[in-house]
Protein backbone atom coordinates (compact mmCIF):
# COMPACT_ATOMS: atom_id res chain seq x y z
CA UNK A 1 0.00 0.00 0.00
CA UNK A 2 1.13 3.41 -0.67
CA UNK A 3 2.02 5.34 2.44
CA UNK A 4 1.28 8.54 0.95
CA UNK A 5 -2.74 7.62 0.46
CA UNK A 6 -2.29 7.26 4.90
CA UNK A 7 -3.39 9.67 7.37
CA UNK A 8 -0.94 9.68 9.49
CA UNK A 9 -0.34 12.70 12.25
CA UNK A 10 2.18 11.13 13.80
CA UNK A 11 2.61 12.00 17.26
CA UNK A 12 5.96 13.42 18.81
CA UNK A 13 7.80 13.70 21.96
CA UNK A 14 7.38 17.71 21.65
CA UNK A 15 3.60 17.17 21.41
CA UNK A 16 3.12 15.22 24.12
CA UNK A 17 5.99 16.60 26.54
CA UNK A 18 7.05 12.48 27.33
CA UNK A 19 9.68 10.14 26.50
CA UNK A 20 8.42 7.43 24.01
CA UNK A 21 8.40 3.83 26.24
CA UNK A 22 8.26 2.14 22.88
CA UNK A 23 9.26 3.63 19.79
CA UNK A 24 9.14 1.04 16.83
CA UNK A 25 10.33 2.21 13.39
CA UNK A 26 9.81 0.79 9.94
CA UNK A 27 9.63 -2.88 11.18
CA UNK A 28 8.84 -5.83 8.79
CA UNK A 29 7.79 -9.26 9.57
CA UNK A 30 7.20 -12.21 7.16
CA UNK A 31 5.82 -15.75 7.51
CA UNK A 32 7.36 -17.26 4.70
CA UNK A 33 5.75 -15.26 1.48
CA UNK A 34 3.01 -13.53 3.86
CA UNK A 35 4.20 -10.37 4.15
CA UNK A 36 2.28 -9.36 7.05
CA UNK A 37 3.65 -6.34 8.81
CA UNK A 38 5.63 -3.50 6.26
CA UNK A 39 7.09 -1.07 7.70
CA UNK A 40 4.71 -0.05 10.57
CA UNK A 41 5.95 2.44 13.01
CA UNK A 42 4.66 3.67 16.49
CA UNK A 43 5.73 5.63 19.89
CA UNK A 44 3.97 4.58 22.84
CA UNK A 45 4.44 7.61 25.85
CA UNK A 46 4.22 7.57 29.22
CA UNK A 47 1.15 7.41 30.85
CA UNK A 48 -0.85 6.81 27.55
CA UNK A 49 -3.54 4.38 26.69
CA UNK A 50 -2.77 3.81 22.42
CA UNK A 51 -5.29 1.45 20.93
CA UNK A 52 -4.40 -0.40 17.91
CA UNK A 53 -7.38 -1.90 15.87
CA UNK A 54 -7.16 -3.43 12.12
CA UNK A 55 -8.34 -6.77 10.83
CA UNK A 56 -7.96 -10.09 11.48
CA UNK A 57 -4.82 -11.38 9.87
CA UNK A 58 -3.62 -7.59 9.84
CA UNK A 59 -0.40 -7.76 12.22
CA UNK A 60 -1.41 -6.75 15.37
CA UNK A 61 -1.03 -9.71 17.96
CA UNK A 62 2.26 -10.64 15.62
CA UNK A 63 3.47 -6.63 16.45
CA UNK A 64 2.60 -7.21 20.16
CA UNK A 65 4.79 -10.50 20.15
CA UNK A 66 7.75 -8.80 18.35
CA UNK A 67 7.80 -6.61 20.81
CA UNK A 68 8.27 -8.78 23.65
CA UNK A 69 10.39 -10.70 21.44
CA UNK A 70 8.51 -14.04 21.12
CA UNK A 71 8.66 -13.15 17.36
CA UNK A 72 11.94 -11.91 15.97
CA UNK A 73 11.09 -9.16 13.21
CA UNK A 74 12.96 -9.16 10.22
CA UNK A 75 14.21 -5.55 9.54
CA UNK A 76 13.46 -2.24 11.53
CA UNK A 77 13.70 -0.65 14.72
CA UNK A 78 12.54 -1.86 18.06
CA UNK A 79 13.20 -0.03 21.55
CA UNK A 80 11.59 -0.79 24.59
CA UNK A 81 12.61 1.82 27.49
CA UNK A 82 15.47 2.76 25.32
CA UNK A 83 16.84 -0.91 24.74
CA UNK A 84 17.21 -2.42 20.81
CA UNK A 85 14.97 -5.08 21.87
CA UNK A 86 17.33 -7.42 19.07
CA UNK A 87 20.76 -6.49 20.16
CA UNK A 88 19.65 -7.80 24.05
CA UNK A 89 21.30 -11.57 25.40
CA UNK A 90 18.59 -13.17 26.99
CA UNK A 91 19.45 -11.84 30.86
CA UNK A 92 19.26 -8.56 29.38
CA UNK A 93 15.36 -9.47 27.58
CA UNK A 94 14.62 -11.55 30.66
CA UNK A 95 15.35 -8.53 33.01
CA UNK A 96 13.38 -6.00 30.18
CA UNK A 97 10.46 -8.26 30.00
CA UNK A 98 9.58 -7.55 33.61
CA UNK A 99 9.26 -4.10 32.77
CA UNK A 100 6.18 -5.31 30.25
CA UNK A 101 3.01 -6.99 31.13
CA UNK A 102 1.44 -9.23 28.64
CA UNK A 103 -2.08 -10.00 29.07
CA UNK A 104 -2.45 -12.46 26.75
CA UNK A 105 -6.27 -13.32 24.57
CA UNK A 106 -6.85 -16.31 25.85
CA UNK A 107 -5.89 -15.14 29.46
CA UNK A 108 -2.57 -18.07 29.38
CA UNK A 109 -3.17 -18.57 33.25
CA UNK A 110 -0.85 -21.97 34.25
CA UNK A 111 -3.60 -24.61 34.29
CA UNK A 112 -1.76 -26.81 36.91
CA UNK A 113 -1.36 -23.96 39.15
CA UNK A 114 -4.07 -22.37 41.68
CA UNK A 115 -4.11 -18.82 41.51
CA UNK A 116 -2.11 -18.32 44.08
CA UNK A 117 0.58 -20.34 42.51
CA UNK A 118 0.00 -18.15 39.17
CA UNK A 119 0.31 -14.75 40.76
CA UNK A 120 3.61 -16.46 42.99
CA UNK A 121 5.52 -17.43 40.00
CA UNK A 122 6.77 -14.45 38.51
CA UNK A 123 7.21 -13.31 42.15
CA UNK A 124 9.63 -16.23 43.13
CA UNK A 125 11.56 -15.77 39.84
CA UNK A 126 12.29 -11.84 39.94
CA UNK A 127 11.05 -10.97 43.80
CA UNK A 128 13.55 -14.15 44.97
CA UNK A 129 14.31 -12.06 48.59
CA UNK A 130 11.10 -11.19 49.33
CA UNK A 131 9.98 -12.77 52.57
CA UNK A 132 6.75 -15.06 52.21
CA UNK A 133 4.45 -12.12 54.65
CA UNK A 134 5.21 -9.70 51.81
CA UNK A 135 4.75 -12.08 48.78
CA UNK A 136 1.59 -12.87 50.53
CA UNK A 137 0.47 -9.06 50.89
CA UNK A 138 1.42 -8.78 47.43
CA UNK A 139 -0.94 -11.26 46.03
CA UNK A 140 -3.96 -10.37 47.75
CA UNK A 141 -3.49 -6.75 46.70
CA UNK A 142 -3.22 -7.72 43.14
CA UNK A 143 -6.45 -10.30 43.46
CA UNK A 144 -8.12 -7.24 45.48
CA UNK A 145 -7.63 -4.75 42.80
CA UNK A 146 -9.30 -7.63 39.75
CA UNK A 147 -12.07 -7.80 42.65
CA UNK A 148 -10.89 -11.76 43.12
CA UNK A 149 -9.61 -12.28 46.48
CA UNK A 150 -12.31 -15.01 47.30
CA UNK A 151 -10.79 -16.84 44.46
CA UNK A 152 -6.89 -17.22 45.62
CA UNK A 153 -7.20 -21.62 46.54
CA UNK A 154 -9.12 -22.01 43.08
CA UNK A 155 -7.61 -23.40 39.70
CA UNK A 156 -7.78 -21.64 36.65
CA UNK A 157 -10.37 -24.76 35.30
CA UNK A 158 -13.08 -23.74 38.19
CA UNK A 159 -13.05 -19.59 37.34
CA UNK A 160 -15.23 -18.67 34.18
CA UNK A 161 -13.53 -16.72 31.39
CA UNK A 162 -13.97 -13.28 32.81
CA UNK A 163 -12.69 -14.51 35.92
CA UNK A 164 -9.13 -16.43 34.11
CA UNK A 165 -8.61 -12.70 32.09
CA UNK A 166 -8.95 -10.69 35.68
CA UNK A 167 -6.35 -12.90 37.18
CA UNK A 168 -4.01 -13.07 34.35
CA UNK A 169 -4.10 -9.24 34.82
CA UNK A 170 -3.89 -9.33 38.28
CA UNK A 171 -0.49 -11.53 37.19
CA UNK A 172 0.69 -9.17 34.83
CA UNK A 173 0.33 -6.65 37.23
CA UNK A 174 2.21 -7.98 39.99
CA UNK A 175 5.81 -7.36 38.91
CA UNK A 176 4.22 -3.66 38.55
CA UNK A 177 5.21 -3.31 34.43
CA UNK A 178 5.75 0.12 33.40
CA UNK A 179 4.21 -0.84 30.06
CA UNK A 180 1.56 -3.16 29.81
CA UNK A 181 0.12 -4.60 26.22
CA UNK A 182 -3.17 -5.92 26.26
CA UNK A 183 -3.67 -8.75 23.28
CA UNK A 184 -7.45 -8.36 22.35
CA UNK A 185 -8.41 -7.76 26.50
CA UNK A 186 -12.45 -8.28 25.63
CA UNK A 187 -12.76 -10.85 23.15
CA UNK A 188 -14.68 -13.89 23.79
CA UNK A 189 -16.38 -12.19 27.01
CA UNK A 190 -20.22 -10.88 26.93
CA UNK A 191 -21.08 -7.56 27.07
CA UNK A 192 -21.57 -7.43 30.63
CA UNK A 193 -18.12 -8.74 30.99
CA UNK A 194 -16.38 -6.78 28.57
CA UNK A 195 -17.38 -3.95 30.30
CA UNK A 196 -16.19 -4.67 33.68
CA UNK A 197 -12.64 -5.53 32.10
CA UNK A 198 -12.46 -2.18 30.35
CA UNK A 199 -13.17 -0.46 33.38
CA UNK A 200 -10.48 -2.51 35.37
CA UNK A 201 -7.72 -1.74 32.53
CA UNK A 202 -8.90 2.02 33.48
CA UNK A 203 -8.49 1.58 36.87
CA UNK A 204 -5.20 -0.17 36.52
CA UNK A 205 -3.88 2.76 34.09
CA UNK A 206 -4.69 5.03 37.29
CA UNK A 207 -3.43 2.72 40.00
CA UNK A 208 -0.06 1.65 38.78
CA UNK A 209 0.52 4.30 36.13
CA UNK A 210 0.99 2.46 33.19
CA UNK A 211 1.01 2.98 29.59
CA UNK A 212 -0.63 0.50 27.94
CA UNK A 213 -0.64 -0.84 24.41
CA UNK A 214 -4.10 -2.41 23.55
CA UNK A 215 -5.37 -4.54 20.32
CA UNK A 216 -8.51 -4.79 19.49
CA UNK A 217 -11.66 -5.35 17.87
CA UNK A 218 -14.01 -3.87 19.90
CA UNK A 219 -14.85 -0.17 19.33
CA UNK A 220 -16.85 0.39 22.28
CA UNK A 221 -13.71 -0.90 24.60
CA UNK A 222 -11.47 1.64 21.84
CA UNK A 223 -13.52 4.39 22.48
CA UNK A 224 -13.68 4.08 26.49
CA UNK A 225 -9.83 3.25 26.84
CA UNK A 226 -8.33 4.91 24.23
CA UNK A 227 -5.69 8.22 24.14
CA UNK A 228 -4.98 7.96 20.79
CA UNK A 229 -5.68 5.07 18.11
CA UNK A 230 -3.86 3.53 15.19
CA UNK A 231 -5.47 1.88 12.42
CA UNK A 232 -3.75 -1.10 11.25
CA UNK A 233 -4.36 -2.15 7.15
CA UNK A 234 -1.99 -4.33 5.05
CA UNK A 235 0.62 -4.33 7.93
CA UNK A 236 1.17 -0.52 7.73
CA UNK A 237 -0.48 2.68 9.86
CA UNK A 238 -3.38 3.54 7.81
CA UNK A 239 -4.58 5.94 10.25
CA UNK A 240 -3.40 7.80 13.17
CA UNK A 241 -5.38 10.00 15.69
CA UNK A 242 -7.68 10.59 18.76
CA UNK A 243 -11.21 8.43 18.64
CA UNK A 244 -13.03 11.25 17.31
CA UNK A 245 -11.05 12.24 15.22
CA UNK A 246 -10.93 8.83 13.55
CA UNK A 247 -14.42 8.36 13.39
CA UNK A 248 -15.31 11.73 11.34
CA UNK A 249 -12.58 10.49 8.97
CA UNK A 250 -14.55 10.05 6.07
CA UNK A 251 -12.18 7.25 3.97
CA UNK A 252 -14.15 4.52 3.91
CA UNK A 253 -11.32 2.40 5.31
CA UNK A 254 -11.24 4.16 8.44
CA UNK A 255 -15.07 4.41 8.18
CA UNK A 256 -15.33 0.36 8.10
CA UNK A 257 -14.28 0.28 11.76
CA UNK A 258 -16.60 2.51 12.94
CA UNK A 259 -19.49 0.96 11.36
CA UNK B 1 5.98 -40.87 -7.13
CA UNK B 2 6.85 -43.45 -4.92
CA UNK B 3 10.34 -42.60 -5.03
CA UNK B 4 9.60 -39.28 -4.20
CA UNK B 5 7.77 -39.87 -1.21
CA UNK B 6 10.34 -41.80 -0.05
CA UNK B 7 12.82 -38.98 -0.28
CA UNK B 8 10.47 -37.22 1.48
CA UNK B 9 10.20 -39.06 3.97
CA UNK B 10 14.09 -39.63 4.37
CA UNK B 11 14.42 -36.06 4.67
CA UNK B 12 11.48 -35.71 6.92
CA UNK B 13 13.21 -38.08 9.41
CA UNK B 14 16.76 -36.17 9.22
CA UNK B 15 15.32 -33.18 9.92
CA UNK B 16 13.76 -34.39 12.84
CA UNK B 17 16.55 -36.18 13.67
CA UNK B 18 18.44 -32.96 14.06
CA UNK B 19 15.89 -30.73 15.51
CA UNK B 20 15.88 -33.83 18.69
CA UNK B 21 19.57 -33.67 18.54
CA UNK B 22 19.31 -29.82 19.11
CA UNK B 23 16.52 -30.30 21.77
CA UNK B 24 18.99 -32.72 23.63
CA UNK B 25 22.09 -30.18 23.13
CA UNK B 26 19.99 -27.26 24.54
CA UNK B 27 18.93 -29.90 27.51
CA UNK B 28 22.83 -30.33 28.32
CA UNK B 29 23.49 -26.52 27.71
CA UNK B 30 20.91 -25.43 30.27
CA UNK B 31 21.08 -28.37 33.39
CA UNK B 32 24.11 -26.68 34.67
CA UNK B 33 22.88 -23.07 34.21
CA UNK B 34 20.99 -21.49 37.83
CA UNK B 35 18.73 -21.05 38.34
CA UNK B 36 17.66 -24.56 39.64
CA UNK B 37 14.39 -25.48 39.53
CA UNK B 38 14.13 -27.43 42.49
CA UNK B 39 11.09 -27.73 43.81
CA UNK B 40 9.24 -28.19 40.54
CA UNK B 41 11.79 -31.13 40.26
CA UNK B 42 10.88 -32.69 43.39
CA UNK B 43 7.14 -32.11 41.88
CA UNK B 44 7.66 -33.94 38.50
CA UNK B 45 9.87 -36.58 40.53
CA UNK B 46 6.55 -37.45 43.05
CA UNK B 47 4.48 -37.21 38.98
CA UNK B 48 6.66 -40.03 37.64
CA UNK B 49 8.18 -42.30 40.14
CA UNK B 50 5.46 -42.34 43.06
CA UNK B 51 2.19 -41.89 40.37
CA UNK B 52 3.30 -44.74 38.57
CA UNK B 53 3.95 -47.28 41.42
CA UNK B 54 0.62 -49.33 41.35
CA UNK B 55 0.86 -49.86 37.53
CA UNK B 56 4.32 -50.39 37.27
CA UNK B 57 3.82 -52.81 40.57
CA UNK B 58 0.99 -54.37 39.00
CA UNK B 59 2.66 -54.97 35.59
CA UNK B 60 5.85 -55.96 37.38
CA UNK B 61 3.58 -58.74 39.47
CA UNK B 62 1.68 -60.27 36.78
CA UNK B 63 5.13 -60.23 34.53
CA UNK B 64 6.39 -62.83 37.15
CA UNK B 65 3.40 -64.56 37.72
CA UNK B 66 3.33 -65.60 33.80
CA UNK B 67 6.67 -65.99 33.06
CA UNK B 68 6.60 -68.34 35.73
CA UNK B 69 3.76 -70.23 34.64
CA UNK B 70 4.90 -70.23 31.05
CA UNK B 71 8.40 -71.72 31.83
CA UNK B 72 7.65 -74.19 34.46
CA UNK B 73 6.05 -77.26 32.59
CA UNK B 74 9.18 -77.05 29.63
CA UNK B 75 11.45 -76.90 32.85
CA UNK B 76 10.02 -79.67 34.52
CA UNK B 77 9.94 -81.71 31.58
CA UNK B 78 13.94 -81.35 31.91
CA UNK B 79 14.24 -82.08 35.33
CA UNK B 80 14.97 -78.75 35.76
CA UNK B 81 12.37 -77.01 38.55
CA UNK B 82 15.53 -76.19 40.68
CA UNK B 83 16.33 -73.94 37.87
CA UNK B 84 13.51 -71.86 37.76
CA UNK B 85 14.43 -69.09 40.01
CA UNK B 86 17.45 -68.44 38.35
CA UNK B 87 16.10 -68.58 35.35
CA UNK B 88 13.13 -66.23 36.21
CA UNK B 89 15.53 -63.51 38.18
CA UNK B 90 18.14 -63.31 35.49
CA UNK B 91 15.54 -63.07 32.69
CA UNK B 92 13.28 -60.02 35.01
CA UNK B 93 16.79 -58.53 36.13
CA UNK B 94 18.93 -58.33 32.51
CA UNK B 95 15.90 -57.76 30.31
CA UNK B 96 12.19 -57.78 30.97
CA UNK B 97 11.35 -55.74 33.91
CA UNK B 98 13.76 -52.84 32.20
CA UNK B 99 12.45 -53.31 28.52
CA UNK B 100 8.52 -53.68 30.16
CA UNK B 101 8.40 -51.32 32.70
CA UNK B 102 10.32 -48.95 30.39
CA UNK B 103 7.54 -49.35 27.76
CA UNK B 104 4.78 -48.77 30.32
CA UNK B 105 6.22 -45.51 31.41
CA UNK B 106 6.41 -44.50 27.75
CA UNK B 107 2.96 -45.04 27.64
CA UNK B 108 1.84 -43.34 30.12
CA UNK B 109 4.74 -40.69 31.63
CA UNK B 110 6.06 -39.93 27.69
CA UNK B 111 2.58 -39.71 26.79
CA UNK B 112 1.20 -37.49 29.80
CA UNK B 113 4.66 -34.87 29.17
CA UNK B 114 3.91 -34.26 25.61
CA UNK B 115 0.12 -33.71 25.88
CA UNK B 116 0.79 -31.35 29.05
CA UNK B 117 3.27 -29.91 27.34
CA UNK B 118 1.27 -29.11 23.78
CA UNK B 119 -1.76 -27.92 25.60
CA UNK B 120 0.50 -26.00 27.15
CA UNK B 121 2.34 -24.55 23.96
CA UNK B 122 -1.29 -24.20 22.03
CA UNK B 123 -2.60 -22.57 25.12
CA UNK B 124 -0.23 -19.81 24.90
CA UNK B 125 0.79 -21.18 28.86
CA UNK B 126 4.89 -21.39 27.86
CA UNK B 127 4.67 -17.80 25.83
CA UNK B 128 3.37 -16.21 28.91
CA UNK B 129 6.48 -17.80 30.57
CA UNK B 130 8.94 -16.66 28.63
CA UNK B 131 7.01 -12.97 28.49
CA UNK B 132 7.32 -12.89 32.25
CA UNK B 133 11.28 -13.06 32.18
CA UNK B 134 11.36 -17.01 33.24
CA UNK B 135 12.82 -19.24 31.09
CA UNK B 136 10.51 -21.99 30.39
CA UNK B 137 12.94 -24.92 29.18
CA UNK B 138 14.78 -24.81 31.97
CA UNK B 139 11.62 -24.97 33.96
CA UNK B 140 9.49 -27.69 32.09
CA UNK B 141 11.88 -29.49 30.13
CA UNK B 142 14.87 -29.38 32.57
CA UNK B 143 13.18 -30.76 35.64
CA UNK B 144 10.55 -33.33 33.34
CA UNK B 145 14.02 -35.09 31.71
CA UNK B 146 15.79 -34.88 35.18
CA UNK B 147 13.16 -36.36 36.64
CA UNK B 148 12.45 -39.49 34.25
CA UNK B 149 16.09 -40.10 34.38
CA UNK B 150 16.04 -40.74 37.73
CA UNK B 151 12.79 -42.16 38.53
CA UNK B 152 12.93 -44.98 35.54
CA UNK B 153 15.59 -46.99 37.45
CA UNK B 154 13.69 -46.58 40.75
CA UNK B 155 10.39 -47.74 38.90
CA UNK B 156 12.32 -50.83 37.09
CA UNK B 157 13.83 -51.47 40.40
CA UNK B 158 10.72 -51.78 41.86
CA UNK B 159 9.03 -54.09 39.02
CA UNK B 160 11.94 -56.49 38.85
CA UNK B 161 11.33 -56.84 42.99
CA UNK B 162 7.41 -57.48 42.45
CA UNK B 163 8.39 -59.35 39.59
CA UNK B 164 9.94 -61.98 41.86
CA UNK B 165 7.40 -61.65 44.44
CA UNK B 166 4.79 -63.01 42.41
CA UNK B 167 7.47 -65.93 40.56
CA UNK B 168 8.37 -66.40 43.91
CA UNK B 169 4.12 -67.39 45.04
CA UNK B 170 3.45 -69.36 41.48
CA UNK B 171 6.84 -71.67 42.65
CA UNK B 172 5.90 -72.02 46.44
CA UNK B 173 1.83 -73.10 45.38
CA UNK B 174 3.64 -75.29 42.90
CA UNK B 175 6.55 -76.31 44.36
CA UNK B 176 6.23 -75.68 48.07
CA UNK B 177 9.27 -73.51 47.63
CA UNK B 178 10.62 -71.41 50.99
CA UNK B 179 10.96 -67.20 50.68
CA UNK B 180 14.53 -67.82 51.81
CA UNK B 181 15.32 -70.43 49.51
CA UNK B 182 13.70 -69.18 46.63
CA UNK B 183 15.44 -65.38 46.82
CA UNK B 184 18.58 -67.30 47.80
CA UNK B 185 18.67 -69.18 44.72
CA UNK B 186 17.77 -66.14 42.88
CA UNK B 187 20.79 -64.06 43.91
CA UNK B 188 23.19 -67.19 43.94
CA UNK B 189 22.96 -67.10 40.28
CA UNK B 190 23.06 -63.21 39.51
CA UNK B 191 26.49 -62.00 38.39
CA UNK B 192 27.79 -58.39 38.48
CA UNK B 193 27.27 -58.25 34.73
CA UNK B 194 23.55 -59.14 34.85
CA UNK B 195 22.74 -56.18 37.19
CA UNK B 196 25.57 -53.34 36.63
CA UNK B 197 24.71 -52.83 32.66
CA UNK B 198 20.57 -54.00 33.29
CA UNK B 199 20.89 -50.70 35.33
CA UNK B 200 23.16 -48.57 33.80
CA UNK B 201 20.21 -48.80 30.58
CA UNK B 202 17.23 -47.88 32.75
CA UNK B 203 19.00 -44.62 33.19
CA UNK B 204 19.22 -44.56 29.22
CA UNK B 205 15.58 -45.10 29.23
CA UNK B 206 14.34 -42.78 31.36
CA UNK B 207 15.97 -39.94 29.19
CA UNK B 208 14.57 -40.88 26.31
CA UNK B 209 11.29 -41.29 27.65
CA UNK B 210 11.60 -37.25 28.98
CA UNK B 211 13.27 -35.67 26.17
CA UNK B 212 11.16 -37.35 23.34
CA UNK B 213 8.16 -36.11 25.16
CA UNK B 214 9.48 -33.14 26.15
CA UNK B 215 10.76 -32.78 22.65
CA UNK B 216 7.00 -33.03 20.95
CA UNK B 217 5.27 -31.27 23.42
CA UNK B 218 7.56 -28.50 22.97
CA UNK B 219 7.54 -27.98 19.81
CA UNK B 220 3.58 -29.27 18.74
CA UNK B 221 1.83 -27.14 16.23
CA UNK B 222 -1.56 -26.66 14.57
CA UNK B 223 -3.65 -26.75 17.49
CA UNK B 224 -5.67 -29.06 19.61
CA UNK B 225 -4.57 -31.28 16.84
CA UNK B 226 -1.25 -31.08 17.41
CA UNK B 227 -1.94 -31.84 20.88
CA UNK B 228 -3.08 -35.40 20.26
CA UNK B 229 -0.59 -36.07 17.76
CA UNK B 230 2.64 -34.92 20.03
CA UNK B 231 1.31 -37.10 22.58
CA UNK B 232 0.82 -40.33 20.23
CA UNK B 233 4.13 -39.43 18.50
CA UNK B 234 5.69 -39.00 22.13
CA UNK B 235 4.99 -42.98 22.63
CA UNK B 236 5.51 -44.35 19.18
CA UNK B 237 9.41 -42.70 18.53
CA UNK B 238 9.98 -43.20 22.43
CA UNK B 239 9.03 -46.88 22.21
CA UNK B 240 11.17 -47.47 18.99
CA UNK B 241 13.95 -45.55 20.54
CA UNK B 242 13.87 -47.93 23.75
CA UNK B 243 13.92 -50.85 21.32
CA UNK B 244 17.27 -49.53 19.90
CA UNK B 245 18.91 -48.21 22.87
CA UNK B 246 18.56 -52.18 24.60
CA UNK B 247 19.85 -53.56 21.20
CA UNK B 248 22.70 -51.16 21.75
CA UNK B 249 23.21 -51.64 25.88
CA UNK B 250 22.94 -55.52 24.96
CA UNK B 251 25.73 -55.34 22.19
CA UNK B 252 27.88 -52.99 24.63
CA UNK B 253 27.32 -55.52 27.97
CA UNK B 254 28.27 -58.62 25.67
CA UNK B 255 31.49 -57.20 24.58
CA UNK B 256 32.56 -56.36 28.29
CA UNK B 257 31.24 -59.86 29.12
CA UNK B 258 33.24 -61.26 26.25
CA UNK B 259 36.07 -59.73 27.34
Amino acid sequence: MDTANTHINETTESDTGRKPLILIEDVHKSFGSNHVIRGFKLKLFENENLVIVGKSGSGKSVLLKCIVRLEEMDSGTLQVLGKDIDQLDQYELDQLRTEIGFLFQGSALYDSMTVRENLQFPLRRHRARMIKEDEEKLILEALTNVGLAHAIDLMPAELSGGMKRRVALARTLILRPKIILYDEPTSGLDPITAKEIIELILHVQKEYNAAAMIITHDMDCARVISNRMIILVDGINYAEGTYEELSTMEDPKVQAFFK
Amino acid sequence: MAEGSIWKNINIFLEETGTISRFTGRFFKEVWRPPYEFREFIRQCYQVGYESLILVGVTGFIMGVVLTLQTRPTMSDFGAEGMMPSMVGIAIIREIGPVITALICAGKIGSGIGAELGSMKVTEQIAAMEVSGTNPFKYLVVTRVMATTLMIPLLVIFADTVGLIGSYLVENAKGDVSFRLYFTKVFDFLQFGDVWPATIKTFFFGFAIGIIGCYKGYTSKKGTAGVGRAANSAVVITSMVLFVLDFIAVLIADIFYEL
